[in-house]
């Protein structure tokens, strides 16, 4: 059982991974903020998604795994309002603060 | 190689590379940039003191630890001040500069960088 | 942490180092500032310095993060000239020579530490029960090194006092920063409305299982500094004025109860900031929770800086 739930964890790690390195491949590779801001979000959603999935089975009680998707959904926000300001800006460069 | 003695290490090449900047960089922005990365290396040093001190069923000596905090936050706040200052020479001036070969003759500012 | 972490997060720690000193533009080193802060937790997370490292990614990722980046932001225009007053070839070379002595000399200092190191954590352990608080670290700050806190509480407000003073005759007494542009419709003002509640609840939580547990005031306060650094800068709420007497005394009021503590116990308990035998907690608990609200107001004025708009007398 404990080497199914380790199994589980690494891999939902190993994916949650993959997102990581294709959204900061994004980031350096893509032309412009628009394009890499769409890349950024990979990491953020799924990757950190499959993380704290990976990472679900491996707490000892139920209360810290519920701080693990809180933290996941804090950062879906933070991300998700940031996106929208930074793209905002990058559409009028000429009203930057 | 401990993992202490790796992280101590580690703060020594931070307070070189912090001590290179500070002198090296002319704007002040990039002054106070590498007057906290030298402070960080001093603070992994007291780190590696505090892990080395782990004892009585802690993974750390808590007062060197406690110390830390203290330190972190006083850095902000010095960090704070640099920056108003800063901010300051440069809505007198309208150039954030240290150099005194554009200074009006008079008021000559000293020479020195870094921080107050 | 395995070595191999270790040394990974090492190199990574130097790279952003040295990126921060060589890169030519201001804004990208300060961004290499905030991933090298945050890299810097995982550093204190392998020392096993908790509380350190929520101290690291809160103040020093994180509000430094956004004081520089500010600044950063402000002065983008004069970089270019700037960077061509850079010293010539020998001054980097004895600079270069002289970190490198600088370096050698913190080295050896770490090669050459006593083993076993000395430590008062058996000396803090044995204590630890009488302060009734569990966690040693807390116990440290509030009890046994209290008089280094209420310093540090000090210092924040002298801080504070000299960035107040670098504002322009005309302009004193009045509001730190631009009159902000309101957006009552945009992403920021929605963040500004949803993020607060939840950033109060945390921050508050933070400092309340700091007895026990890793946490305490300084790093959730600094959560509530960060929400309300959100409200002002999405135009919610507008900066209040320095001469409003209400910030004053929400300033004061935390050093103040630690001081009305520290000389109630020279008088019941014998010495300056000494507690009674076995009621030491709830002494600890009133002087944090006083310290909690001033001190956020403090890092929020400290990042909002001097006093730039006038603000009529009323």
């Amino acid at each position: 059982m404990k080497i199914a739930i380790d199994a589980f964890t690494i891999v939902a790690i190993l994916a949650g991974l993959f997102f990581f390195v294709a959204g900061t491949v994004g980031l350096l590779r893509f032309p412009d903020t628009l394009t890499r801001l769409h890349a950024l979000t990979k990491a953020d959603n799924l990757g950190l998604g499959l993380v704290v999935l990976g990472l679900l089975p491996q707490t000892d009680s139920v209360f810290a795994g519920l701080k693990l998707i809180l933290v996941w959904l804090l950062v879906l926000l933070a991300s998700a309002a940031v996106s929208q300001l930074i793209a905002r800006t990058a559409r009028q460069p000429e009203a930057r603060p | 190689m401990t993992a202490t003695t790796l992280f101590g290490l580690c703060a020594a090449a931070l307070v070189g590379l912090g001590l290179y900047g500070l002198i090296v960089n002319p704007q002040p922005l990039r002054k106070i940039l590498s007057f906290n990365l030298m402070g960080n290396g001093i603070f992994l040093v007291a780190a590696v003191i505090a892990r080395r001190g782990a004892a009585a069923g802690m993974g750390g000596d808590p007062v060197p630890q406690a110390l830390l905090i203290t330190a972190i936050v006083v850095a902000f706040a010095a960090s704070a001040l640099a920056v108003a200052l800063m901010l300051r020479l440069f809505e007198e001036t309208g150039a954030c500069s240290l150099s005194t070969k554009s200074d009006p003759a008079s008021a000559p500012a000293p020479a020195e960088g870094g921080e107050a | 942490m395995s070595t191999t972490t270790h040394i990974g997060l090492v190199l990574l720690l130097l790279g952003l180092a040295l990126w921060i000193t060589v890169a030519r533009n201001s804004f990208a080193a300060v961004a290499g500032f905030i991933a090298y802060g945050l890299l810097l937790t995982l550093a204190w997370l392998a020392l096993s310095a908790i509380d350190v490292a929520l101290t690291e990614a809160a103040i020093g990722a994180g509000l430094t993060g956004a004081l520089l980046i500010g600044a950063a932001s402000r002065l983008r225009d004069v970089e270019a000239s700037a960077w061509a007053e850079r010293p010539g070839a020998t001054t980097r070379a004895l600079a270069a020579l002289i970190s490198t002595v600088a370096a050698a000399g913190v080295a050896v200092c770490i090669l050459k530490l006593p083993d076993p190191g000395p430590t008062l954590a058996p000396e803090a352990a044995r204590h630890l029960a009488a302060t009734g608080v569990g966690n040693p670290i807390t116990a440290v700050l509030m009890s046994f090194r209290a008089m280094d806190t209420l310093l540090e509480a000090t210092v924040l407000l002298i801080g504070l006092i000299g960035v107040w003073s670098l504002a322009p005759d005309r302009v004193w007494g009045g509001r730190p920063g631009l009159t902000p542009k309101t957006d009552p419709n945009g992403a920021l003002a929605y963040l500004a409305r949803v993020l607060p509640p939840i950033g109060i609840v945390i921050g508050i939580y933070i400092f309340w299982v700091g007895a026990d547990h890793p946490g305490g005031k300084f790093q959730g306060s600094t959560v509530l500094a960060a929400m309300g650094l959100l409200v002002m800068m999405s135009g919610l709420r507008d900066v209040p004025a320095v001469r409003s007497r209400w910030l004053r005394a929400a300033l004061i009021a935390g050093p103040a109860t630690f001081i009305a503590v520290g000389a109630a116990g020279a008088f019941t308990s014998g010495a300056f900031l000494a507690y009674p035998e076995d009621f030491a907690k709830p002494f600890i608990v009133v002087i944090e929770a006083a310290l909690l609200p001033s001190l956020a107001v403090t890092l929020v004025l400290l990042l909002s800086g001097p006093p730039r708009r006038p603000e009529p007398f009323p």
